[in-house]
């Protein structure tokens, strides 16, 4: 795609971090946020945090992805947002979706994930958040 | 929910009114609105029915069905350490469980140990972490293995945990050859759905196609490998394709092994199925009729397998985790209550049924309790046990069976032509499938097109809800006795195991005595899934979506 394409599009990078397989939730997203119009840059599966971060720079992301269900979200989510802030990324949102217990939402917002999305979370809700969090890319 | 009438479609001859939404199944398949004898013309019960135990299996495995043996309430478990889960286990055999199944962390479904640093928060989370024999001996303390069947969920290092099954039996004083029970140790759909790969397909299929030799020389009471369709379903795919692609896999596993020279009656009576039971309550009652027909024909034409135990897809089932909802949690119980009840009506030889909070976390004990009662209300007070194949000769269930048969064939034809299964697999094309009828199904549901009472319909606010909350503590227990034992075990002994192991590797020679070597040894799984690492190398799949 060319830079002018480009341009003025909102470039989320959606990532399976950990050692879990199921994807189909980060690919149904990746798909609409698309569909949607957002460029989308799908790391593929088990990126550590590291990998993730560079993926983010590399593609210059407005926003990061996080599809977790495996209940590794509360150390993968505070070394991705440490590293954010470490690289001078801090303004990159970051976005989490899975099966997160409730207590550990307000954990998550405090370490500076934007929003979480639970089971049964409309695409059209994921599309709206992610539009209002990045106003004018 | 729409409730206008729309006029009559006189073209169909339709004199009532219909509600005007989609009369499709959750798959997207077009119901009619009535089945007669036309609808199921030119089946041939002898041919395509026959009674329960008789060729082609259609109506059942056994002749008695449940009046002779009720099925397996097998309830998967695991979580946090291996003494953790010995006690969930020694609480479900007290309470009538039949037999025991294992869910592992992901660092031991993924070769790793509990220090790589891609095992950073999920020691413990998702099953329980197995990271030697130490922790299978822990796991299985005070369990008899001769008086349990044990089901393990492993794929990508099953040959691995086989053996340290093997070796705690062993040291039980039971023999390998009466062990009973299961490994999953079905990789074509990990790399198909559930993503759980370690090495490339080929060598994958070698190490399963050595345990299976390895299972029917010394193991004859054991299911060499449940082929699993249930994970094809949970990644979104059809009633059809989930059927399609779990069959083909079995094609895929019987060819390999007669391609190594076994004799398909050898082993082919100790290959077992694992289905998912979802929501569409006839569809799924279908799809195990269907199954059952189409694994019996394709056995005997394609294999020509002459013993009938060859020819019976005999299986495992579980209701649909995927359908179970966040919102208004209690109402799952009645979703798996459906869901189990089509497994029954369908036939099947063993059951999971899920408990109710299993979308926000890991079930509490509590929740299993419930979900074990739900199996016990449909085998003692329902009544449906008592006769077999209850549903037979119905006219919409036998369309179904027939309609979906016919589709799962045509994927057959469709993966014959691009060679094979694994060819298949390595071209992305049941993946491409699965993934598109994903996003058809939760497009269907922002639409609500279909109605998921409680999520985009029907809802309300609720009350917080109790859970089973895991810690980090298991991680540090975890890495805490795998650095002790590194320390006191006998270190020479397991670099030369993992050498041997390696050497197996690079040769023919059956891969499961250097496992079963470098277990006894202690070696760590993570250091024999490295030491395969280095001769095989790691599958990476091409992000796509």
């Amino acid at each position: 795609m060319s830079a002018e394409a480009t341009q003025g599009k909102i470039r989320v990078v959606m990532a399976k971090p950990g050692l879990d397989g199921h994807d189909r939730g980060a690919k149904v997203v990746a798909r609409a946020l698309r569909d949607a119009g957002m460029e989308v840059i799908y790391t593929g599966l088990r990126q550590s945090p590291e990998q993730i971060v560079a993926a983010a720079a590399q593609e210059d992301a407005h926003v990061v992805g996080l599809s977790i269900l495996s209940g590794a979200h509360l150390p993968i989510c505070r070394r991705i947002l440490e590293l954010l802030k470490e690289k001078d990324m801090a303004s990159v949102k970051v976005f989490v979706g899975g099966i997160i217990p409730a207590q550990d939402i307000p954990v998550l917002k405090e370490i500076g994930v934007a929003e979480v999305f639970l089971p049964g979370a409309s695409t059209q809700d994921v599309i709206r958040l992610i539009q209002s969090a990045v106003p004018a890319a | 929910m729409k409730k206008v009438l729309e006029p009559a479609d006189k073209a169909a001859g339709r004199t009532k009114e219909h509600r005007s939404v989609p009369f499709t199944t959750i798959s997207g398949r077009p119901i009619e609105p009535l089945y007669k004898p036309e609808s199921v013309a030119g089946m041939d019960y002898a041919r395509d029915l026959a009674n329960p135990g008789q060729f082609p299996y259609t109506r059942g495995v056994h002749e008695t069905m449940y009046r002779g043996k009720m099925w397996t309430m097998r309830q998967f478990a695991g979580f946090g350490s291996a003494a953790q889960t010995n006690a969930r286990f020694k609480y479900l055999l007290e309470h009538g469980v039949h037999g025991l199944s294992v869910a592992f962390d992901l660092p031991t479904l993924m070769g790793r140990d509990p220090d790589h640093p891609l095992s950073l928060g999920e020691v413990g989370k998702c099953g329980v972490a197995i990271t030697s024999l130490a922790d299978m001996e822990t796991l299985f303390e005070g369990i008899p293995l001769d008086d349990v069947s044990t089901s393990m969920t492993i794929n990508s290092p099953a040959a691995m945990l086989l053996a340290m099954y093997v070796i705690v039996g062993e040291k039980q004083g039971v023999p390998p050859e009466q062990l009973t029970g299961t490994v999953q140790a079905d990789i074509l759909k990990e790399f198909i759905a559930q993503k759980e790969y370690i090495f490339p397909p080929r060598p994958s299929m070698r190490v399963i196609v050595d345990m299976i030799r390895y299972c029917t020389e010394h193991m004859p009471k054991w299911n060499s490998i449940s082929i699993s369709g249930y994970h094809i379903r949970e990644a979104g795919s059809t009633a059809a394709q989930e059927l399609a692609f779990t069959l083909r896999d079995g094609i895929e596993y019987v060819q390999w092994c007669v391609d190594a020279g076994m004799d398909v009656d050898s082993f082919a009576p100790r290959l077992s199925f694992f289905f998912n039971s979802h929501s569409d309550f006839f569809e799924e009652i279908a799809k195990f009729r269907a199954a059952r027909r189409i694994w019996a024909r394709t056995m005997k034409d394609r294999f020509g397998a002459k013993n009938p135990r060859s020819l019976m897809c005999r299986f495992h089932t579980q209701t649909a985790g995927v359908s179970l909802t966040a919102q208004q949690p209690y109402n799952n119980v009645v979703r798996t209550a459906l869901q189990a009840l089509a497994a029954v009506l369908g036939g099947t030889q063993s059951l999971h049924t899920n408990s109710l909070d299993e979308a926000l976390a890991l079930p509490t004990e509590e929740a299993v309790t419930i979900a074990l009662r739900t199996q016990q209300i449909i085998a003692h007070e329902s009544g449906v046990v008592n006769t077999s194949d209850p549903l037979g000769g119905s006219y919409f269930v036998e369309k179904l069976t027939n309609d979906i048969e016919a589709e799962a064939l045509e994927y057959f034809r469709k993966i014959d032509a691009l060679g094979g299964m694994v060819a298949a697999v390595e071209r992305g094309f049941p993946q491409r499938e699965i993934q598109e009828a994903a996003f058809q199904f939760q497009k269907a549901v922002e639409r609500k097109e279909k109605v998921i009472v409680g999520v985009n319909d029907y809802v309300m606010d609720e009350k917080p809800f109790s859970i089973l909350y895991i810690d980090e503590s298991v991680a540090e227990e975890q890495t805490a006795r795998v650095a002790a034992l590194r320390a006191t075990r006998d270190n020479e002994k397991v670099r030369a195991a993992l050498a041997g192991l390696q050497e197996a590797a690079r040769g023919t020679a059956n891969i499961m005595y250097p496992i079963l070597d470098a277990s006894r040894a202690y070696a760590t799984l993570g250091e024999m899934c490295d030491a395969l690492r280095e001769v095989w190398g790691e599958y990476e799949e091409p992000p796509v979506f």
